[in-house]
């Protein structure tokens, strides 16, 4: 165990070649307990192979990958899924863990998409698809979760609901949150730590910090570092997933 | 009771469509059609081996079997060849060399046609036994491995990634293969096995919507198709293991009806 038992997995200068060239080098990173970190930069940076060195699945890295719990869930980037398998929603919710009927509606309910649970995955649209892979991840109440692009192909509505569902599970399991969104609004407004790449950790804090980080402005423009001071406000109602205003409890 | 010829063919072929059915899921689910074909060409070598060294049948096609699967393997990681290329080779060279040994064992009187399409109705009351204690222990391990093979079938990466070790559950599942191979070699024979494997789990996923239905249905079209199989060849004096293979296939076509029938409710 870590001395600090709020650390879920650490990199240290970790990385991964291939053919001689780096793909992605020299990341540090800690994801801890209760606290969402993101990976932001541009496609090729490395992004989703930081992600998959994280969790284990390239293991021909270098440096040094420490992971401090067995319970993950991961929402990977691209998914290609035989459809020749005859696979329900819910099925595919109980593949890595024992689930019990209650559990699974639940989790689904969450991502709003509990009606679709004996429905054929393959009958599944592209937004449907991705609010079915969250919740799988999130129904076994993981303590680290790795979000790749979690809300690709929803609607615009359903992104917002759903980011906000992913900031009151972080608080609601305690669970380290990776995640990587092409979202600079999200990140800004609800992450705990960004670490920009491009190849490499070009920079790396605070989202106020790294908003104001010259490589940050010099990869993502100087608009991007505006959105903060447009999301810096407060959300004072909530929707529902057909867009009307959620009555408060 | 097992004293009839008949009766022991029955209990063996239902062991048979016991084992192949969930196995032959598998198969049909991770492509692995070409792979079985391939570790079956393997057991004539397996048996001639067995032969000549006066070894147990089924225990040697076993090994010579998980041999060739970790050769594929080997080969896989060494070379640029595709794997239809590499299993196509690996088939049919040992089938090549198994033939040639029997050349060599002409002193033996050997059956090859026996070998190649089966002979259920010559089983021993040994056989028996070796089917069902077999079987049995590849059904529980198959049990005790399902959840990472399935995973792993459905997504590698989250299979890997949520820690289930899809590695381990790959090569035990190679292990079943091979077992499964050895012990239904003399029932159904090298050449037909594969058929037996695919051809109830692809009736059974005409009817089925999710995955243990599938497995369900696989295992009662391979009984179907042993009953159907042996009672017909009894009736028609037609070789029993082509004919149950045959039964499978009407099976199939019969299934192709529910299909067309959903697709129209579909629309």
């Amino acid at each position: 165990m870590s001395l600090d038992k709020n650390t879920l997995v650490r990199l240290k200068d970790a990385g991964i070649k291939q053919e001689e060239k780096w793909l992605v080098k020299g990341v540090s990173l800690e994801v801890n307990r209760g606290k969402i970190i993101t990976l932001i930069g541009p496609n090729g940076s490395g992004k989703s192979t930081t992600a998959k060195i994280a969790l284990g699945i390239y293991k021909n890295y270098e440096g040094s990958v420490e992971k401090f719990t067995n319970k993950i869930g991961y929402v990977p980037q691209k998914i290609s899924i035989d459809w020749t398998l005859p696979l329900r929603v819910t099925d595919f919710m109980v593949l890595t863990e024992n689930l019990s009927a209650d559990e699974i509606e639940e989790a689904l309910s969450l991502t709003g998409v509990n009606h679709l649970v004996n429905k054929n995955l393959g009958n599944l649209s592209g937004g449907e698809f991705q609010r079915v892979l969250l919740a799988r991840a999130i129904s076994k109440k993981p303590d680290l979760l790795v979000l790749d692009e979690p809300v690709q192909g929803v609607d615009f509505t359903g992104e917002i609901a759903l980011y906000e569902l992913i900031k009151k599970i972080s608080e609601k399991l305690n669970c380290g949150i990776l995640l990587i969104s092409h979202d600079l609004h999200m990140v800004m407004s609800a992450t705990d730590h960004v670490v920009c790449l491009n190849g490499h950790v070009c920079c790396s804090g605070s989202p106020i910090d790294v908003a104001k980080d010259k490589e940050y402005k010099a990869l993502f423009g100087d608009q991007a570092s505006q959105t903060l001071s447009i999301y810096e406000h407060k959300h004072d109602h909530e929707h529902t997933d057909d867009g009307k205003i959620r009555q408060k409890n | 009771m097992f004293d009839d010829f008949f009766i022991r063919a029955l209990v063996a072929g239902i062991g048979v469509a016991f084992i192949t059915g969930p196995l032959g899921c598998f198969v049909v689910w991770r492509r692995l059609s070409y792979f079985g074909d391939t570790l079956a060409h393997s057991a004539l070598l397996g048996v001639t081996i067995a032969l000549s060294l006066e070894f147990n049948i089924a225990l040697s096609v076993f090994i010579t079997a998980s041999v060739i699967a970790l050769f594929l393997i080997q080969l896989q990681k060494k070379t640029n060849l595709p794997g239809d290329a590499l299993l196509g080779l690996l088939a049919h060279s040992s089938l090549g060399i198994g033939l040639v040994a029997i050349g060599f064992l002409s002193f033996i009187r050997f059956d090859v046609m026996g070998l190649l399409f089966g002979d259920i109705l010559a089983v021993t009351t040994n056989d028996l036994l070796v089917i069902w204690i077999g079987g049995i222990l590849i059904l529980l391990t198959l049990r005790f491995i399902w959840k990472p093979l399935f995973a792993s079938t459905v997504n590698y990466e989250l299979a890997e990634a949520e820690g289930l070790n899809p590695d381990i559950a790959k090569a035990i599942f190679t292990l079943l293969m091979a077992a499964v191979i050895a012990l239904s070699i003399k029932m159904i024979g090298l050449l037909l096995i594969t058929g037996m494997l695919i051809i109830p789990a692809a009736f059974a996923r005409n009817l089925s919507d999710t995955p243990k239905k599938m497995v369900l249905f696989s295992i009662i079209g391979g009984l179907l198709s042993v009953f159907l199989g042996l009672f017909s060849s009894l009736k028609l004096n037609t070789p029993s293991g082509p004919s149950i293979i045959t039964a499978a296939l009407i099976l199939f076509v019969i299934s192709l009806f529910k299909i067309k029938q959903t697709i129209k409710l579909k629309n």
